[in-house]
């Protein structure tokens, strides 16, 4: 603290609950971290409510329906050259996508903090890349889907709940992948230049934070909706 | 790499002071331009919210006398009325034109974190304004399903506006909501990472507390908005059935099969109940500073003011069914939350005994700003005493839907935040224009708004108890309610007109005052809070000169004994007294 003269030194080493208040309380900033950061965690946070609104929304209608829902492990099979169709094998290879672009992202993150620019811009490329072949394979899903019959006010199997959340939960999933497709690749650009020099390279870790999101609501959209 | 605060870095970056009229005052990135725009646009649809009030006011008060006024009218006019007030003025009001002008100054920075952002928010809200007042232009007009929007109603043939009005309505909603977010964003991270030297969160001023934890309520509460908004409009627009069981329209079945109507209250009103707190926040910590201030005395009980603004905070997400008593519901959930409602009156009744005791001998100046603070603890108390009514579900049940609910929470977050708007508005007034508003029309003003809003409201909770409902076009015969409840009723309505004509007052002070005031001082009310400490007023772009302050006590140092002055500013070096009540003697 370079101005002591405006707080207590003291008062800012107790122990036990005056402590930990005191120590959230400080000065200056809250947390050391840039604005960015702390803005892009309070957003996450936010988002998280949406999404757990759509989810619980999901829960419900689909208890409240009286039409059966239908099986995920038919609707959602794949056949391959003529063999039996195998469950849920689309939705695997697409988590599996996903999960594997957090990997980059991760990566890129730790080539940003070693200011390696190349790296970092390859990486974060790799991770959009990635990112879209999720959305193309879920637009593949849909026109599936679609194929079959499946629209937002009915179905051929079932409860018209199905296709209205699956089109909706999927569809606002995709639209967050989408984004942030297009926001790794500003930034992926904006790296490529050298903007960042300066200012440190903490808008990878923030743009990461945004994409290991995404990941993590897709766990859950998986969980819920394929697995269920 | 370790982040240097914003105090801690040097002033290498130059600002970049707006150049042209454009860059100045219409697309500006300056806080306090965006408070003002805000602050213009928030007020201009409350004029219409007024204006509509006084259309329901008439055809209540004098039936069969208004040809103009059908009953599609009607409920458009109350639909519109309650929305404007809850979403498009007061969150609005106190969040984007009090928390932007506010939080900067009192925090001691030169602007929000993210200027770009905040202006992107103000012209998002504006946006969300012109759709929604765009919806009284179109073929069917606004919506009239009631400012709740309950589904299946509000999408339902024979609903006024179900042919469009709910559409504009929804959309712009979520156009709200996005500016919302972006404001939000910036007033929350402003708040944490960005106060000047030596402002700890225990020395910010109540109303920055009131402004964050509104602002982080409505971040987490106006996703359930959102999310509503989205699958009401799938289920108008698509044709899903996310909220809409099978049901006959027009003698009809609908294409609609299996949603569930009580969702869609359930998301409602788990934004519904903290929009309540977004709004009262806010103005809990706006009137703690205005009290303090004319008192000359320092809050009472201040650690516990800030616990009690969180504990609010967080109880307001476990309160949300106690709007569904009669939709529904298994009895001990309506036990679990009578009983969480009944909590959340203890910090609240907390909060009413710290403004009493901060009063309690002070050297209390009733200047407007004060009558109006003291006027809201009256009619807080007063509609807080009617929720603990409601809170409970045996005492509900009859209550529900009459006249009785429209007293209790036009009370209690309807006149209680206006009165701190105005008490806001005329103390912060001079800081602002840099002028002394009139201080007879300013107390002519409150005595017409307050006792007026009482002719409104206290026969209210009678024609309540007499089983009045509420948002009936007219009562037509009915036996439970006598004939002397249409005087009553005419009556409310004279008084609503008074009430109605009196707010040209306000309006005649400030813009009076703007050319005409006297000049103030940069310091007129002997404030200690930032604020009143800049180098000019108005202050320029940037705030603070060349140097930020430093802060070196609490917000509340006044008449400490043995100092010269009856304040300290909280940029004033020194010892940092003991934070004790120097009159009651308690430790706080």
């Amino acid at each position: 603290m370079s101005h002591s003269s405006t707080m207590d030194e003291a008062e800012l080493s107790q122990e036990g609950l005056n402590g930990l208040v005191k120590d959230w309380s400080t000065d200056k900033q809250t947390y050391h971290v840039p604005w960015g950061k702390a803005m892009m965690w309070i957003f996450l946070v936010s988002d998280t409510f949406i999404f757990s609104c759509f989810l619980v929304g999901y829960m419900t209608v689909r208890v409240s329906t009286t039409d059966p829902w239908p099986l995920a492990t038919e609707v959602f099979a794949l056949s391959f050259f003529g063999s039996d169709p195998i469950p849920l094998i689309l939705i695997a290879l697409m988590t599996f996508v996903l999960i594997t672009s957090s990997g980059t992202m991760a990566l890129a993150v730790n080539y940003g903090y070693r200011r390696d620019r190349k790296k970092t811009v390859l990486l974060m490329i790799a991770t959009a890349a990635l990112g879209a072949t999720f959305v193309g394979m879920q637009a593949f899903e849909w026109s599936k889907l679609i194929g079959y019959g499946v629209r937002p006010w009915g179905n051929p199997w079932g409860a018209p709940q199905f296709g209205s959340v699956f089109y909706m939960v999927t569809g606002f999933h995709g639209l967050h992948v989408s984004a942030g497709v297009i926001y790794l690749l500003v930034v992926a650009r904006k790296v490529w230049r050298g903007d960042y020099e300066k200012k440190g390279y903490e808008i990878v870790e923030i743009t990461g934070l945004y994409w290991h999101f995404v990941d993590l609501v897709w766990v859950f959209i998986f969980a819920f909706f394929y697995l269920l | 790499m370790a982040y240097v605060p914003l105090a801690d870095q040097d002033d290498a970056h130059a600002l970049h002071d707006p150049q042209t009229f454009v860059t100045k005052y219409i697309w500006s990135q300056d806080h306090k331009v965006i408070a003002i725009q805000y602050g213009g646009v928030a007020i201009f649809v409350g004029l219409i919210a007024l204006g509509l009030s006084i259309i329901m006011r008439l055809q209540l008060g004098f039936p069969d006398t208004f040809s103009f006024i059908d009953p599609a009218f009607y409920y458009q006019a109350v639909t519109m009325h309650g929305m404007i007030m809850v979403i498009y003025l007061l969150t609005a009001l106190f969040l984007g034109g009090f928390g932007n002008y506010l939080i900067p100054l009192m925090c001691g920075t030169r602007d929000m974190v993210f200027p770009f952002l905040n202006m992107l928010s103000f012209w998002f809200y504006l946006l969300s304004v012109l759709v929604l007042l765009a919806s009284f232009f179109i073929p069917g007009g606004p919506t009239g399903a009631g400012w709740t929007l309950y589904a299946p109603q509000s999408i339902s043939m024979g609903t006024p506006g179900y042919e469009g009005g709910i559409l504009f309505m929804l959309i712009s909603l979520g156009i709200f909501i996005v500016a919302f977010t972006m404001g939000g964003l910036n007033y929350v991270t402003t708040i944490l990472q960005a106060r000047t030297r030596g402002l700890t969160l225990m020395r910010l001023p109540l109303s920055i507390w009131g402004i964050f934890t509104a602002t982080v309520l409505g971040l987490f509460a106006f996703p359930a908005l959102l999310v509503s908004a989205i699958m009401l409009g799938f289920d108008l627009i698509l044709g899903t059935s996310f909220f809409m069981p099978a049901m006959m329209e027009l003698g009809e079945q609908s294409s609609y099969d299996g949603g569930s109507p009580i969702l869609f209250q359930h998301l409602f009103w788990f934004f519904g109940h903290p929009e309540v707190y977004i709004v009262a926040l806010p103005a809990f910590g706006l009137v703690s500073d205005v009290i303090s201030t004319h008192a000359r005395k320092n809050i009472f009980g201040y650690r516990m003011m800030v616990w009690a603004i969180i504990a609010i905070g967080g109880l307001s997400f476990m309160v949300w069914a106690h709007h569904m008593y009669v939709s529904g519901m298994n009895p001990y959930f309506g036990f679990f939350f009578a009983t969480t409602t009944l909590i959340i009156a203890v910090p609240t009744a907390l909060k009413v005994y710290n403004w009493v005791l901060t009063l309690w001998q002070g050297n209390i100046r009733l200047n407007t700003p004060m009558l109006f603070a003291i006027g809201f603890i009256f009619t807080f108390v007063h509609g807080g005493l009617t929720g603990l009514f409601l809170g409970n579900v045996i005492i509900d049940i009859p209550l529900a839907d009459t006249y009785f609910v429209v007293a209790h929470f036009h009370m209690v977050m309807g006149v209680s935040p206006v009165l701190v708007l105005f008490a806001a508005l005329y103390h912060w007034y001079p800081k602002v224009t840099g002028r002394m508003f009139n201080e007879t029309l300013g107390k002519v003003h409150f005595w017409c708004t307050f006792l007026g809003t009482y002719a409104i409201y206290l026969p209210m909770h009678y024609l309540g108890f007499l089983g009045m409902p509420r948002r009936y076009f007219e009562m037509g015969s009915t036996d439970f309610v006598p004939a002397s409840a249409q005087a009553l009723n005419a009556n409310i309505t004279l008084a609503a007109i008074f009430v109605a004509i009196a707010q040209i007052l306000f309006f005649v002070n400030i813009f009076w005052s703007l050319r005409n005031g006297e000049r103030a001082s940069g310091n007129p009310w002997g404030a200690t809070t930032l604020e009143w400490q800049t180098p000019d007023t108005p202050p320029k772009h940037g705030n603070w000169g060349e140097e930020l302050p430093s802060v070196y006590r609490w917000a509340y140092d006044y008449s400490v004994p043995g100092h010269k002055q009856d304040f300290i500013p909280q940029n004033e070096p020194g010892e940092e007294y003991e934070k004790t009540h120097h009159t009651a003697g308690g430790h706080s």
